[in-house]
């Protein structure tokens, strides 16, 4: 602050700088985004325009009427919706069984479980493709979003459980010894004293696993062939003809599938950012 | 719970009841390592298993035992037919650890520049905050399609705009980069994230300290910043390299699957096992993978001596 009176230039130079490098970020982070949805509101004649024709030209909703009149992409909204919300409910009610458990209690093992699950969630997917389609396939799941359920729960079991425990174990122990007195269950403890205060928790471990249930595409892709799920429809959108790629519908279809993603994001910032660094930095 | 003892023998009751927590604990976690059986240790030990047979993926009953024959065979004619002698293999096996390598330096040296700006005191914080959040929220398909219509030779800002028309995307030696940039874009704001949330945590009072001592930024940064950091970048950096190894998605939808499969090594597993229904290669060359990402895991956390909890 002392610069500001001896060297004011100087000053006055870092601070433009410093504020041309937000700018740079701000765009950097942002610009892509902005670009596609603006694509996604411009017809397909207007993407042979230079930029600024571009931004200046006409907006239109026609891609969004196509995407969402485009059987292939409801179907997939409601297949990831189905496999997402399915994943995530088996994973939380599993997740605040064992997060209470290792929590909680102490036992001969839990050291053993813990590097378990730990390293479950490390696994590359594709060490287990094989296995799981054959399996899949063997239970008659295949193409179905039973399937996709029961093999997201590979990476959303580790995920709810790590985090979950690592908030168990900051809830204050009175809580739960005022319980046991009164003679309660352990399901009791959990369900009646424990899950009100794990509430936040639970929004938010569920939402980043759904975030990650929502965006998954290699098991998508090889254990279905027509209930096809978001990802995997966007990837493979095509248009009239083969050599037609049909950006604006393409752009407006991925805006249709990541606007909630960021309202859900911006309304639980704190808590995501809070449930990141529990699962990934316990240093 | 046998609690039939008299009131003297207290440390049994006690045991009891550890005991039965214990026995309650086990209850409780069940369902979960169930599940994880199902859905992790029994597929890795069938893709085990698969990889030592000769099968089709529409048959898996008809396998013939050929020990390590998916991984290193060579016929009478001097053909070799396992993958390690394939050269596109060892070819997406480079491709890979390029992509891993400069894609985490660039996430991290970007991270940390973004999570210093963000943890400074100015006016807009909380809006390049918040647009911090974008990328990472974006799903991995969606920011591939995005940069690959940015990267379009016709319509893209980048491809027919900076680049002149080039297909930056036909050539894998090219492509590599240019993915290498999308997937620095879209997960920098996680390694932000990560750093902001540990600068976060340090103590004020020791760079008060510091700036008593006359000590400048650029000092505090390498002497202070860093070394308490350390703990939350390195786990950071394993998670990230984690991703990087494993990567697919991005591949996949940018340049297709068969590009995908000299670029990316699950991509090479899933073509042999997908594509050409080689059930037993396919699942070899999962093996693979799998252990040279844990042989980095345990490399890691070796090296660094990083502490999960």
């Amino acid at each position: 602050m002392n610069l500001k009176n001896t060297n004011p230039t100087l000053y006055y130079l870092q601070r433009a700088g410093f504020y041309l490098l937000v700018l740079v970020i701000g765009v950097y982070l942002l610009a892509p985004f902005f670009w596609a949805v603006l694509t996604s509101l411009r017809s397909p004649g207007d993407l042979f325009l230079t930029p600024l024709e571009f931004i200046g030209a006409r907006t239109t909703f026609s891609n969004y009427a196509d995407v969402f009149a485009n059987p292939g992409f409801q179907r997939g909204l409601i297949y990831s919706l189905i496999v997402a919300v399915g994943s995530v409910a088996i994973s939380l009610l599993l997740g605040a069984f064992s997060a209470y458990a290792l929590g909680r209690f102490r036992f001969r093992g839990k050291t053993i479980v813990m590097y378990v699950i730990l390293a479950v969630s490390v696994f590359p997917q594709i060490a287990v493709l094989s296995g799981l389609y054959t399996l899949i396939n063997n239970l008659g799941l295949y193409n179905n979003p039973l399937g996709l359920i029961l093999s997201y729960l590979i990476f959303t079991i580790p995920f709810t459980v790590w985090v979950l425990t690592s908030f168990v174990r900051d809830i204050p122990g009175e809580l739960e010894e005022a319980a046991l007195v009164d003679g309660a269950s352990p399901l009791q403890t959990l369900f009646l004293v424990l899950f009100p205060v794990m509430m936040p928790a639970l929004v938010t471990t569920g939402l980043l696993a759904f975030i990650n249930a929502w965006n998954e595409y290699l098991f998508a892709l090889t254990f279905t062939s027509t209930n096809r799920t978001v990802p995997v429809v966007i990837a493979n959108y095509s248009g009239a003809t083969q050599f037609d790629q049909p950006w604006g519908q393409i752009m407006a279809a991925s805006i249709v599938v990541t606007v909630p993603l960021i309202i859900l994001v911006l309304v639980f910032q704190r808590n995501i950012v809070s449930g990141l660094t529990a699962g990934a930095v316990k240093g | 719970m046998t609690v039939k003892t008299p009131v003297s023998a207290a440390p049994v009751k006690t045991r009891g009841i550890e005991a039965a927590r214990a026995r309650t604990a086990i209850w409780l976690l069940l369902p979960t390592l169930i599940a994880i059986a199902l859905v992790a240790g029994y597929p890795l030990y069938r893709t085990i298993y698969f990889s030592l047979f000769e099968a089709n993926l529409t048959s898996p009953d008809q396998r013939t035992f050929i020990g390590l024959g998916n991984f290193w065979f060579t016929t009478p004619e001097g053909i070799g037919l396992g993958f390690l002698q394939d050269p596109k293999w060892w070819g997406a096996v480079k491709n890979t650890l390029l992509f891993t390598v400069v894609s985490v330096f660039l996430e991290t040296v970007f991270g940390m520049i973004i999570a210093l700006v963000v943890n400074s005191a100015f006016k807009g914080r909380g809006f390049l905050r918040t647009a911090m959040l974008v990328p990472w929220a974006i799903p991995t398909v969606v920011s591939a399609q995005m940069w690959a219509y940015l990267y379009n030779d016709s319509f893209g800002l980048i491809g027919r705009g900076l680049l002149g028309g080039q297909a930056v995307l036909a050539n894998t030696d090219s492509a590599i980069w240019a993915l290498i940039a999308v997937d620095v874009w879209k997960t920098t704001s996680f390694m932000a994230l990560l750093i902001l949330a540990g600068l976060q945590s340090l103590p004020s009072d020791m760079y008060e300290a510091a700036d008593m001592d006359g000590a400048s930024k650029w000092t505090q940064f390498w002497r202070l910043t860093l070394p308490l950091l350390r703990p939350a970048l390195l786990v950071a950096l394993v998670f990230r390299s984690l991703d990087a190894l494993r990567v697919f998605d991005v591949m996949s939808v940018m340049l297709g699957n068969v590009n995908a499969a000299s670029t990316s090594m699950t991509g090479y597993a899933r073509q042999a096992l997908i594509d050409n229904q080689l059930l037993g290669l396919g699942s070899a060359v999962s093996v693979a993978v799998f252990v040279i990402i844990m042989v980095i895991v345990v490399m890691y956390v070796t090296a660094f001596r990083v502490k999960f909890d």
